[in-house]
């Protein structure tokens, strides 16, 4: 990407450097960091949206529910105030698997460098 | 800001003031004048200019990012809602601290290892350049002027609320030549400044206000929650006991609550003006840093739309809420602690247009000068050294120009809220499926992306037009945002689309690219000191 001008590659030349960048794709440690990164992301994802649109259904679909008074407050009250701290809760468990990350791929950039 | 949020179509109340506010209003301009200045003579260059030479460090690109997203319609649209619709209004704060996990997981890390400015670098990594350059570019436009002509006339009828000697078209005259300013002479690196700022006085106001909300109740929550809980309410001569924790106020679909919800969950991780803030860090380990800076002050943020939102429905006069919604939280710092403060938090209020429309200035002019005339006209040469940034400067200028003449157009009483609604949902349907389809799924082309591009974009527009908020009556498509239909048909057309083509060049890159996507290998680099 740092360089803009980009001469169009034959499909050998680009087949040439794709089995270079397939070797490195290969490697089991990057195999590895795609797999361990897949296995994080997937799940938190899915994770987050039905907690989030939890909260939707809840308040659209059943009313009693959400108003069933908790404490000083109600149920969706406190629903929609804890996704704020899922939020953060998943992102701090986010940036601890992430710096497992960074150091996997700074093994692998080392390496092939 | 979704569709439902009547910021922009209040009648002005008149609002009796002492110079104070304008004082304050001056100082905040003279500050950011001061530091356009300084950074129109630190940066030169391409990478200065754009990106503030990736020298922005995690916590201030935090703030800037949190100044670039929370708009007047966060500050005073929520905090009005919550005033006059109770919960319905928390619902927004929830889905706009949310929407920041997407960003977190799938989205800043790729996008920073892979691309130079703007959002379009990431389709171009191994699409065809032209043509995924020109479709991402527009639709890059569409999203920030959408936006833009929204917050403009927001910014008109606040201004002249707020200071009340000065008319709407002064306001937006006003309000668009400062971003001008930043813009075309401070570049990234004054706009990155101007949000830091906006950001810190928004979080101390909004600390103050609800510090003060909260003294009124004791400091008890159950006080707080029991009073809010039983708010007395004229309604047709008739008083009334409502309780404004109970949801269902102002929204009485589910359908276009989820339909919103997924507006803003997908939609803000495709918002080009807070994408091209990820670019103005040294790495995309720093870029995560700053996500999780912008979720701890975006969501305390929110969090305390809970205080001065729910505060100004228990401690206003319901009249004063009503005649003018989006006063409530000038109103409440104005009843609890007198015309200082309240000119304090209209300074804050001003501060906060300035630094989104000046985010969103600089996001089209960044993708018209680098995506479109750099890549798609010039084929990405330059035939003069720092042509790109003088082509930004000038476009800065033209976007900002025509944005003070539609909003002038359109008037103050013209309902705009609409428009950021399109505009997130645009962004959901449109730029995020790309932009992960072109990352994560080997077999993408540029006929999908085009396809995904286009009918994201299409689909989004005919939705608002034929729905409630472009028919009055009868509307075809039933619910006020588009997202729950748009956001399936724009990633149905860039699927499609990359099935019924093939595109060698683009499954030969993808191992290159997936390899720079996880590891930052040879991804643009800070500026040297």
């Amino acid at each position: 990407m740092s360089d803009p001008e980009k001469k169009p590659l034959s499909d050998a030349e680009l087949d040439a450097q794709a089995q270079v960048w397939e070797k490195v794709a290969h490697r089991p440690e990057f195999e590895k960091l795609l797999t361990d990164k897949a296995r994080f992301i997937v799940p938190a994802s899915i994770f987050f949206l039905v907690y989030y649109f939890a909260l939707i259904v809840i308040v659209g679909y059943f009313p009693d529910l959400a108003k069933k008074k908790i404490g000083p407050a109600n149920f969706a009250y406190w629903f929609a105030l804890s996704q704020f701290f899922m939020s953060w809760i998943v992102a701090w468990v986010y940036v601890r698997a992430a710096n497992r990350f960074d150091k996997q791929s700074a093994a692998i950039l080392d390496e092939h460098a | 800001m979704p569709s439902t949020l009547p910021l922009l179509l209040a009648e002005a109340a008149p609002v009796k003031q002492s110079p104070a506010a304008l004082i304050m209003f001056l100082a905040f301009v003279a500050a950011t004048l001061l530091i356009t200045w300084w950074s129109a003579r630190k940066s030169s260059g391409a990478s200065a200019y754009f990106a503030a030479g990736r020298r922005i460090t995690g916590w201030q690109n935090g703030l800037a990012v949190a100044g670039d997203y929370m708009s007047a319609a966060s500050f005073l649209g929520i905090a009005g809602m919550i005033a006059t619709s109770g919960y319905d209004g928390f619902m927004y704060s929830v889905g706009f601290l949310v929407a920041y996990l997407t960003v977190l997981l799938v989205v800043a890390e790729p996008l920073r290892n892979l691309g130079k400015y703007t959002m379009a670098d990431v389709l171009a990594y191994r699409l065809r350049e032209r043509p995924v350059r020109a479709m991402a570019s527009l639709s890059t436009l569409c999203v920030s002027v959408f936006y833009m002509i929204a917050q403009m006339v927001g910014a008109g009828v606040l201004v002249k609320e707020l200071l009340p000697g000065i008319g709407f078209n002064t306001a937006v005259i006003g309000v668009g030549a400062l971003m001008i300013v930043y813009v075309v002479f401070g570049g990234m690196l004054a706009t990155t400044w101007v949000q830091i700022i906006k950001a810190v006085l928004l979080m101390s106001g909004s600390l103050f206000l609800s510090i003060l909300v909260m003294k009124e109740f004791g400091f008890s929550f159950t006080q707080f929650f029991d009073s809010i809980s039983a708010i007395k309410q004229t309604k047709d001569g008739q008083e009334t006991i409502v309780n404004f924790l109970t949801p269902g106020m102002k929204f009485k679909d589910p359908l276009d609550q989820i339909s919103l919800g997924l507006a803003l969950v997908l939609g803000t991780a495709g918002l080009p003006h807070i994408l091209i803030r990820f670019y103005t860090v040294p790495d995309a380990k720093t870029a995560r840093v700053s996500v999780i800076w912008a979720m701890i002050i975006i969501g305390l943020f929110y969090i305390m739309t809970t205080f001065f939102g729910f505060g100004a429905a228990a401690l206003l006069p319901q009249e004063a809420v009503a005649a003018n919604p989006n006063m409530s939280a000038p109103l409440l710092a104005k009843t609890l602690a007198g015309d200082i403060f309240f000119a304090f938090i209209s300074a804050v209020a001003f501060a906060t247009i300035l630094a989104v429309v000046a985010g969103l200035t600089i996001s089209a002019s960044t993708s018209f000068a680098h995506d479109f005339f750099t890549n798609v006209i010039h084929h990405g040469k330059e035939h003069r050294p720092g042509e790109e940034v003088r082509v930004a400067r000038i476009t800065a200028f033209v976007v900002g120009a025509a944005s003070i003449a539609i909003a002038i157009l359109l008037g103050p009483s013209i309902n705009v809220a609409f428009l950021v609604g399109l505009a997130f949902a645009v962004a959901a349907s449109a730029n995020l499926p790309v932009i992960l389809m072109s990352v994560f799924w080997k077999r993408f082309t540029t006929t999908g992306a085009i396809c995904g591009l286009g009918v994201g974009l299409v689909s989004s527009i005919v939705f608002i037009l034929i729905g409630p908020t472009g028919m009055k009556e009868n509307p075809i498509f039933p619910l006020q945002n588009p997202g729950i239909a748009s956001i399936p048909l724009g990633l149905l057309a860039a699927w499609i689309g990359s099935l019924v083509t093939r595109e060698h060049s683009a499954e030969a890159k993808f191992p290159e690219m997936k390899v720079r996507a996880h590891t930052g290998h040879g991804a643009e680099e800070a500026e040297p000191h």
